[in-house]
């Protein structure tokens, strides 16, 4: 059972979490522009790096998500942050 | 009869007699004792059958390695499964059963084992599988396995699941445990100290041994008196059995009442001991064969003697004083070694050197033994292989092991798992080696704790491929070294095909006294190192745990708990019968489904929709945000109306429906399905906080903060007025939202309908439900309405074609199926979702679409497939909702159908469990499809 950090609660034991998307995936818009390639990569092509992982995770308690960096290999968890939202992407 | 019971020998009290039965026959025992015990002081050799040739078995171990001695047990009227004679203690009245088998002294199935060699590894699949395994597999399951389930037994739930942390988690209270133990709470540590046994102190309890001068329990004593001062725990009885991710370790804690902890620690000391291999010989499998180190701890723990006329064969110097002991208790006793370089003859104690024994006799037990061409006459052998370091946690943990060619055994690769191997875990034999170990695992600085006595000198032995007769290498799951060669022989050569073929070590014992030697003897049938050969996963539990402690209290009504309605009183006082509705306890039905349905059309319905999700859209962004997230734009929608829409994944799947109010600019609230709430305030949260400004638009689910109380059909304005609700709710339109106030109460009325009548949705703060229940139900006796519950809303919802997402819909159906392909038609702006409406699969003529079914008779089996009345017969669909309809007086169904829409006036064939019927295409609604009902 894993202990994740969530930036508002604190750790946390892990069956209070859900995995929500590897980070740093871009959704490709405006729909009419986007083929069906590249929308099935976007839906299903997963990279599942075996060692350093950058996940969206949502905290279920507080309904916050948050950016975990983490080792799949050890488990070992190497950084948290709180979703920047559209405040640093600029949108 | 072998075995007896010393005079004063043991820790058992004399004065407390215990009766117990074995397969029938009476027996006593004392206080103190474990089943093992007690059966081995009466005498009892053949404990039990094998699980495939039925062959007799006897004790072998002391703890959870025993791979024989398993029972069920009853007690109470509680009947327990395989239980382990050397774990379980002995109560009175118990009443023990021998495992596969109905009587282990006398097994007609013991025939199987003449067969024996017509039964070898890959016997029953090679030979069942080609005649249809379904037909064999009863039978064979009959004759195989292990414990009975009592079906009728329903042990108690209540086991606590406890959480700890600690500084340091020592697992095994033997030397090395207890001086690493000592060690850390000494420095003010808290330390939580571990041990399978009754007591602390391992080997020492039956070995004995000075430490630091004074007898070994005063050391053993205050090293519990020190763990405890400094706030750590020492658990007896407790099996560690599973090493996991970030430190957490489980563990069994036995009693009168179970316990199950989940531990955290910072830092942990492996001291678990090591488990005496056995020897391998022609039938080294006969009762009265039993673990060296196992008859010491049966002598001195319980005074219970294995046999009268011993022969101990051994290859190290640790079965010496096993021999002087019992020769000290009366027996006679003769002691192979197969070294020629031995220590000292014990007293009493007849020593052969260079002795290897070549076959057991006997035919339910053991008579006589078989050494280099001697035949030694005795009823009790004692043997041992050398020793196993109990490694399976730090394998648990990610360890890798290395082979130590001079501790003969495969010990924990240092740095590879965050457990500190200490004492025989380590393969570190000898008390005062132990310590020392110990003692530095625990964070010791100054001198160690001191032993006299010189460290063990063990010779390695292994099973001999070219041995002669049937030599068993894994007595539990009867796997012998013919076995072994025919994996060789075909082929399975990694230890992991070894372990599949012939399923070595796939046993309850886990293998502990077996997969050493299964190893050893691939690795000499194959010509490989031992570390060449490899060896297998190890994987939680390291012993087999009931499931009720890990169940603990998660049962019944605790399994999942049900939300419950803040007028379930009220409601139960109507007389209401409840149901589980999508994680809801809600009323079901309070006097005739079919009456309440037909009531609610033809006069007043009322019903609690308390369940029914509200999620709060507040700030300047909410409406952005809303647009984003649905399929339908909200953005346009008027303060003070209502809209119904849906919200999909981004594969473009209808992941929930339902009606947005908008009450000003800037405040809407999303009634999603009851039980979607949390689903669909993720999907919003997600894009508010991944995509949006989250400081612009706050997300806040308000479901349990409001009571829902739903009134429809015709009179329905009429009993508002009689309730003396305000005007501005009674002369609502449909579709429309007003904030108001009842008396004083906060009430939101909306004019939304799940019924395909007039309905308004009334909400109060939950802490004035009562009296405004109260209000409406005066309303409802006087004009003759009726409560409805789920069931009739169900049929009411079904007469109009209205779905519920996840019934009517499944895991592929998208909007358009539905019927609703405007927005994406129209829609210009992104929405979640929006692509996968556009993909070949999305654009495909025969999508399953929405339909409803005509048909004559009784209702439609829910989940009947629609079949072509000609033709090759496949499914079209199938059948998602289906009840009678008292209104229309027939049946009323909906499907999900391959190009439904256009088969519309279509007949086709309905199939269910062997039953055809026939069924007309039609349009969803079947009620007042102009909507004329909701315009009032
Ligand atoms: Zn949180």
């Amino acid at each position: 059972m894993q202990i994740f950090p969530c930036p508002f609660c604190g750790p946390r034991d892990e069956t209070e979490f859900h995995f929500a998307a590897e980070a740093g995936k871009h959704r490709p818009e405006p729909a009419p522009e986007v083929t069906d390639s590249a929308w099935a990569d976007y839906l299903y092509g997963a990279d599942a790096p075996k060692g350093r992982a950058q996940e969206v995770w949502v905290h279920l308690t507080c309904g916050e998500f948050l950016l975990l960096t983490r080792d799949t290999v050890t488990r070992e968890v190497l950084d948290v942050a709180a979703l920047p939202g559209s405040r640093e992407a600029g949108t | 009869m072998s075995g007896w019971r010393h005079p004063t020998l043991g820790q058992i009290d004399r004065d407390r007699p215990l009766r117990f039965t074995f397969d029938g026959e009476a027996y006593t025992g004392y206080a103190g004792d474990t089943l093992a015990s007690a059966l081995l002081a009466s005498g009892i050799r053949v404990l039990g059958r094998s699980f495939k040739y039925h062959r007799p078995r006897g004790l072998w171990g002391l703890g959870g390695e025993e791979p024989n001695a398993l029972f069920d047990v009853g007690q109470g009227g509680i009947s327990t499964p395989n239980c382990r004679a050397t774990l379980t203690p002995l109560r009175d009245g118990m009443d023990l059963r021998a495992v596969n088998t109905r009587k282990a002294s006398r097994d007609p199935l013991g025939l199987l084992d003449l067969a024996q060699r017509f039964l070898p590894a890959g016997f029953y699949y090679k030979t069942f599988m080609a005649g249809g395994w379904m037909r064999w597999e009863p039978m064979i399951r009959r004759m195989a396995g292990l414990g009975r389930l009592d079906p009728s037994n329903r042990p108690p739930g209540d086991v606590p699941q406890r959480n700890a942390r600690c500084d340091l988690l020592v697992i095994g209270a033997g030397p090395a445990g207890l001086a690493a133990a000592r060690a850390a709470a000494g420095q003010g540590a808290t330390v939580w100290l571990l041990d399978e046994a009754g007591a602390p102190g391992g080997a020492l309890r039956w070995r004995g041994g000075e430490i630091d001068g004074g007898p070994w329990r005063e050391f053993a004593d205050e090293t519990v008196q020190r763990v405890q001062a400094a706030g750590g725990r020492v658990l007896t009885d407790t099996t560690l059995w599973g090493a996991f991710d970030h430190g957490l370790f489980a563990a069994w804690q036995r009693g009168a009442r179970d316990t199950h902890w989940r531990i955290w620690a910072a830092r942990v000391v492996l001291a678990a001991g090591a488990i005496e291999r056995p020897l391998w010989f022609a039938n080294n499998d006969l009762p009265g064969i039993i673990s060296a180190e196992a008859a010491l701890h049966h002598l001195v723990l319980y005074g219970a003697v294995a046999g009268r006329r011993v022969v101990v064969a051994t290859g190290n110097d640790g079965s010496y004083p096993v021999a002087s002991a019992l020769a000290e208790a009366g027996c006679r006793v003769t002691l192979l070694d197969a070294r020629e370089d031995t220590p000292e003859a014990p007293e009493g104690v007849e020593v052969r050197r260079g002795a290897r024994i070549d076959a057991a006799r006997g035919a339910r037990g053991l008579g006589a033994v078989n050494a280099g061409g001697q035949h030694i006459d005795a009823d009790t052998l004692l043997v041992s292989g050398g020793y196993t370091p109990s490694v399976h946690l730090h394998c648990q943990a990610g360890g890798k092991l290395d082979w130590d060619a001079d501790r003969d055994a495969l010990i924990p690769r240092p740095g590879t798992s965050a457990l500190i191997p200490a004492g025989a875990a380590n393969g570190t034999f000898g008390l005062n080696a132990a310590l020392a170990e110990g003692h530095a695992a625990g964070g010791g600085t100054g001198p160690a704790p001191n032993a006299a006595g010189a460290t063990w000198a063990i010779a390695p032995m292994r099973p001999d491929p070219k041995g002669k007769g049937r030599v068993w290498i894994d007595p539990q799951n009867d796997v012998t070294l013919k076995d072994v060669k025919l994996a060789a022989q075909e082929g399975y050569r990694s230890v992991e095909h070894l372990k599949r073929y012939t399923t070595l070590g796939m046993a309850t014992d886990q293998g502990r006294s077996s997969n050493f030697a299964g190893l050893a003897a691939m690795s000499e049938l194959t010509g490989h190192t031992i570390p060449e050969t490899g060896t297998t996963t190890y994987r939680p539990p390291f012993t087999p745990v009931p499931l009720t402690s890990l169940g603990g209290m998660r049962r019944g009504g605790l399994f999942n708990p049900l939300k419950r309605l803040a007028l379930e009183p009220q409601h139960a006082a109507l007389g209401a019968t409840f149901g589980e509705y999508g994680g809801w306890r809600r009323p079901a039905i309070y006097s005739d489904t079919q009456a309440e349905a037909k009531g609610a059309r033809e006069t007043l319905g009322l019903y609690d929709a308390s369940p029914l999700g509200k999620i709060e859209v507040i700030g300047p962004g909410a409406a952005e945000l809303l647009d984003f997230c649905g399929y339908v734009a909200m953005s346009t929608l008027k303060p003070g109306r209502a809209r119904y829409g849906f919200m999909l994944g981004e594969n473009g799947v209808v992941a929930d429906d339902g009606v947005t109010l908008r009450l000003d600019d800037n405040r809407f609230i999303l009634s999603a399905s009851s039980s979607h709430v949390d689903h669909v305030r993720l999907i919003l949260e997600e894009a508010r906080q991944d995509r949006f400004d989250p400081s612009r638009v706050f997300v806040h689910d308000v479901t349990t903060h409001w009571v829902t109380l739903s009134v429809t059909g015709p009179q329905a304005r009429m009993a508002l007025e009689t309730a003396g609700t305000p005007g501005d709710v009674t002369t609502l339109r449909h579709m429309q939202v007003v904030e108001t106030r009842w008396k004083h109460i906060p009430l939101r009325a909306a004019r939304v309908s799940f019924t395909g009548d007039a309905s308004w949705e009334l909400s109060v703060p939950a802490r004035h439900a009562p009296g405004f229940m109260t209000v409406l139900d005066g309303a409802r006796e006087a004009l003759d309405g009726h409560w409805i519950g789920l069931e009739a809303l169900m049929i009411l919802r079904a007469e109009k074609g209205y779905i519920l997402i996840g019934k009517d819909t499944d895991g592929i159906t998208m909007p358009q199926d539905l019927g609703w392909s405007r927005p994406r038609e129209r829609r210009q702006d992104e929405y979640f979702g929006r692509r996968a409406l556009f993909t070949p699969e999305a654009m495909r003529k025969d999508r399953r679409q929405l339909v409803g079914l005509d048909c004559d008779g009784a209702p439609l089996p829910t989940g009947a497939h629609l079949v072509p009345l000609d033709g090759p017969a496949r499914s079209l669909g199938f059948v998602t909702s289906s009840y009678h309809s008292p209104t229309l007086n027939r049946a009323v169904a909906l499907a999900l159908v391959d190009a439904g829409r256009d088969r519309k006036g279509d007949t086709l064939g309905v199939f269910h469990l062997g039953q055809h019927r026939t069924a007309r295409i039609c349009a969803p609604c079947a009620f007042d499809p102009e909507g004329t009902r909701l315009a009032d």
